[in-house]
């Protein structure tokens, strides 16, 4: 059979009719998904799509390349299985607020923490969709849903927070409503070493039909969101006219030309929290874009680096001097 | 009681055919590490044996108490044994609560060594005792033998430099040493194991030796004892190279074996867990064998990165006792539905819930068997006894990898900590099952079957077989997502019958004993040992009883219905409440099962299963 080198978009399509409801934020993050990943150079069988349960999982299925639809919230612990066992494919997870952030929380601090080189995709549409709409923990309180008649009095979960205080070596944000944005933060994610996460601001246009429209929404977002750039000025605005700067561990409002440096390198995770904490409640425009990124050692590379240590100072094991100990005796 | 020092004159050198001595003290005295290393000697002088050590959960619960006194049975013996012996013939107790704990088990007439170093009041008092022993009455009839072993160590190691908590520390190997001098073993292999142990720190080395030699020599001067005992070495042994292994040491090289001739590279996900762990620390240490181990964050993402490794090609093991069982269980039904290959080790123990982690029980059977949702099965195979650990790691490999299943292997802190001496495999007698891979991307359906309904085997990163796997019940053709209702009813039919297909390869246990007769004895797991030792008393009494004893518990193997017609009824004796029997009442319908069963954290004593054998034969 005969491989081209370069994928198309096409060639990562499988051949399942694609089931999420009409309108859902889901298929602009499919569409991006299969660019970047087309345009990678790498080619399709080298590529694994690990996804939990709930909307979102039923991602691999639409993905010409190797999927695995794993069970609620375990994405994380099969993703590293994967990837420890084979560390040259390229591993994409694909989560949801319910399955990563709730029953599968534990697991995704885990392989953040690790820094296990898989690319973490969480859609984020604060509500439990595919059990048809209870409230999720990014919902915000007071959110009335099907489980919650009288408006949820749960407190939300910051991803961004969550996986910075995990010790994520890549942390990041982007939107189903800006395609190029989301493209340009997967193709980012898909070059770090380690694990990336990036949260996707998600619309569910059933259950929770605008949940970010008013920092995502392609009218207002230019106002209300700003876009974080390795060593560019933390500018935004339609006509990039404001800007905001550090002053202690609090930020302020600047015009362009005072907005402050971005470096997502910096040892601190303090700077990215405090634009985390950006939501929108202060006349602030809530951050998106690049969080956090450092280099650290990674998980699966160093697993494989101890084994070659041991063998290279041992030699390979033999089975029958595993049996044959110099304790045993003979009896004849 | 205590006696006198004898004249300087040989002692009678008496031959015993089999001793049982059970080591008793704190958790921190090291008893564990004395019972050890006399069961290593007695290996290595050509005794065959059992242990059973027995400890507290907790690591170090308050010193001198009850609940932390750690105890470790050895039998060691010139004839073939199966269990480590229903009743001491010799108490080793460092302190009162050693003494009260244990003295109920004794044999009649036996040997009581007690430190007079750790009998004072508040020793006494600790052990909640208000009467001294000593003087109560419960010690009548036994030959009790007083030292001071503190006093003793400490003069013994009056020049070493060492602390006096370091000095007490080396309590454990006088006692040894006195117990080789009054069963007449060689220092050789603790004096050299010592030296490897403390390697790097030549005081404890020279410290714990001395201490070695000092507890010798003390019944070398006769000072406590009127005769010297010899257990001759065990002649009916079959002819081979042995050495003496604990069941979880076995396992995971069974599991090392396993791999080896399924041509694959192991891959461990575990999360600590007693009785378990000690398989993620020894397969940890074998990175020269390509063996990758990752100490997970829960049981759950253990069994899921497992998973996540066979999906891979690797030969994905998670190991575990009860409750993380219980916490893998939606990941085994992943696993079923997906038709990957999976070992998932339980070294059963006492349940429900936390249950007595250190204690032995077989009750998680029908939770392997049945424990999932959904109509998940699974095929089980049981270990029973350390040796046979090895073996059974095999077999599972071999099934998982064969089958394109997950399969649950059963063992028991009982196996898990016990040991024997195990007759090694020749080399050439391991028989490799290579796994293939399928590369060919020609008319490939990831859900297709060969004749054992058995489906391909893909890695990921094999150009042209890119497919998708799932929890979602999958289309029998196609592999796609299907609802289909006859579709499902068709899957659910390929996954059972697959598992029943393992019956095609295991053969018809063999029958220990009369062929046909009156009772069939029929055991599972650990009470191998016990269920033989008992059936052999009633054999020599020329009772018409046989023994069968079942490796595969799921699916069983084929022949089993015959074997059972050849006796009047078959008795069923099992750790936990007849889960057992109940199996066999709904696999075999038209046979008698009687159950015997025992939830106490124990293995069965010989002379209880005699006694209920008995009774079934009357």
């Amino acid at each position: 059979m005969t491989e081209t080198s370069i994928l198309t978009k096409k060639d990562l399509k499988s051949d399942q009719e694609v089931r999420w409801c009409p309108g859902c934020g889901d298929y602009s993050i499919l569409n991006s998904v299969q660019a970047v990943l087309a345009g990678l150079g790498i080619q399709k069988e080298q590529l694994c799509i690990i996804s939990g349960i709930g909307c979102s999982s039923r991602f691999p299925y639409y993905m010409n390349t190797y999927g695995f639809h794993t069970i609620h919230g375990r994405a994380p612990g099969i993703a590293t299985g994967v990837k420890i066992a084979n560390p040259n494919l390229s591993v994409w997870m694909v989560t949801g607020d319910g399955d990563g952030l709730s029953i599968g929380g534990n697991h995704m601090i885990h392989m953040l923490r690790r820094n296990v080189d898989v690319k973490i995709l969480l859609f984020n549409n604060q509500i439990y969709g595919l059990t048809k709409g209870q409230y999720s923990p990014t919902s915000p309180t007071g959110l009335k849903t099907k489980s919650s008649p009288y408006g949820s009095v749960d407190r939300a979960f910051n991803p961004i927070k969550l996986a910075l205080g995990a010790g994520a070596t890549f942390v990041a944000r982007t939107m189903d409503t800006h395609p190029k944005h989301m493209e340009q933060v997967l193709l980012e994610a898909a070059n770090h070493k380690g694990s990336a996460f990036v949260e996707i601001f998600q619309n569910c246009v059933i259950f929770n039909d605008g949940c970010f429209e008013g920092v995502a929404g392609r009218k207002v977002r230019d106002e209300r969101t700003v876009d974080l750039h390795a060593g560019e000025a933390m500018v935004y605005g339609e006509a990039h006219d404001k800007g905001l700067r550090f002053d202690g561990f609090e930020l302020k409002g600047t015009s362009a030309a005072e907005a402050g440096v971005w470096d997502p390198s910096v040892l601190s995770t303090a700077p990215a929290t405090v634009l985390a904490e950006l939501d929108g409640r202060q006349d602030l425009p809530t951050a998106v874009g690049l969080f956090r990124r450092v280099n650290a050692p990674v998980f699966d590379q160093d697993v494989h680096a101890q084994v070659r240590a041991v063998l290279e100072r041992k030699g390979p094991g033999k089975l029958k001097d595993l049996l044959y100990t110099k304790d045993a005796w003979t009896v004849s | 009681m205590t006696s006198t020092p004898h004249p300087a004159a040989e002692l009678p050198l008496q031959q015993q055919e089999s001793v049982v001595i059970r080591f008793a003290g704190d958790s921190g005295d090291g008893m564990q590490i004395t019972g050890n290393q006399f069961t290593d000697t007695s290996a290595f002088v050509g005794n065959d044996l059992a242990t059973l050590p027995d400890f507290p959960a907790e690591i170090r619960a308050p010193v001198g108490t009850r609940p932390g006194v750690s105890g470790f049975q050895v039998r060691f013996s010139s004839a073939d044994v199966h269990t480590p012996g229903d009743q001491p013939d010799v108490l080793v107790a460092m302190n009162p609560a050693a003494l009260i704990v244990n003295i109920k088990d004794l044999k009649p007439g036996a040997i009581v060594i007690l430190n007079r170093g750790n009998w004072g009041e508040v020793d006494l008092k600790k052990a909640k005792l208000d009467v001294d022993p000593r003087t109560s009455g419960v010690l009548d009839g036994f030959r009790v033998i007083e030292i001071d072993i503190n006093a003793r160590v400490k003069e013994a190691l009056a020049d070493s430099g060492l602390s006096s908590k370091d000095v007490q520390r080396c309590k454990n190997f006088y006692t040894l040493g006195l117990m080789y001098w009054l069963y007449s073993r060689p220092l050789e292999p603790t004096l050299d194991w010592l030296a490897k142990k403390f390697a790097k720190e030549p005081s404890l080395v020279n410290a714990n030796q001395t201490a070695l030699r000092a507890g010798y020599n003390a019944g070398d001067i006769h000072e406590h004892f009127q005769a010297r005992y010899e257990v001759a070495r065990c002649d009916t042994m079959l002819p081979g190279t042995y050495r003496n292994i604990m069941g979880n040491q076995s396992l995971a090289l069974g599991l090392v074996a396993g791999a080896n001739l399924a041509n694959l590279p192991i891959f461990l996900g575990s999360y600590p867990i007693t009785p378990a762990s000690d398989i993620l620390h020894q397969l940890s240490s074998y990175k020269d064998h390509g063996v990758i181990t990752m100490q997970a964050e829960d049981e759950i993402a253990a069994i899921c990165s497992a998973i996540g490794a066979s999906f891979a090609g690797h030969l994905g093991i998670t190991t575990t006792s009860g409750p993380g069982m219980a916490l893998k269980t939606e990941a085994m039904g992943l696993a079923i539905s997906t038709e990957l290959p999976l070992v998932i080790v339980d070294i059963q123990r006492a349940g429900p819930s936390t249950g007595m982690p250190t204690k032995t029980e077989q009750s998680d059977l029908l939770f392997a068997v049945f424990g999932r949702n959904g109509d998940a099965p699974m095929p089980v195979v049981s270990c029973s006894t350390p040796a046979d650990a090895f073996e059974c790691a095999i077999e599972a490999v071999r099934i998982a990898t064969q089958f394109m299943t997950p399969v649950i292997l059963l063992s028991d802190g009982y196996i898990a900590n016990g040991s024997e001496p195990w007759r090694l495999p020749k080399m050439e007698d391991l028989v490799p099952f290579p796994v293939t891979f399928r590369t060919d991307p020609e008319a490939f359906q990831p859900f297709s079957r060969d004749a054992r309904g058995v489906r391909p085997w893909v890695k990921p990163g094999t150009p042209g077989l890119e497919h998708r796997i799932g929890g979602l019940e999958k289309d029998a053709d196609s592999g796609n997502i299907s609802y289909d209702a006859k579709n499902h009813q068709r899957m659910t039919d390929l996954r059972h019958q697959k598992v029943q297909n393992v019956a095609d390869t295991i053969p018809t246990p063999a029958v220990y004993g009369a062929q046909e007769g009156d009772l069939l004895v029929l055991g599972w797991g650990s009470t191998y040992g016990s269920i033989r030792s008992a059936v052999d008393v009633l054999l020599k009494q020329g009772k018409k009883i046989g023994q069968v004893h079942i490796r595969h518990v799921w699916p069983m193997a084929k022949g089993l219905d015959q074997i059972f017609a050849r006796y009047r009824a078959v008795l069923v004796p099992e750790l936990n409440m007849g889960q057992m029997t109940r199996l066999l009442r709904s696999e075999y319908p038209g046979f008698s099962f009687v159950s015997y069963p025992k939830v106490q954290g124990l293995p069965f004593t010989t002379a209880e299963l005699v006694e209920r054998i008995e009774k079934a034969l009357a």
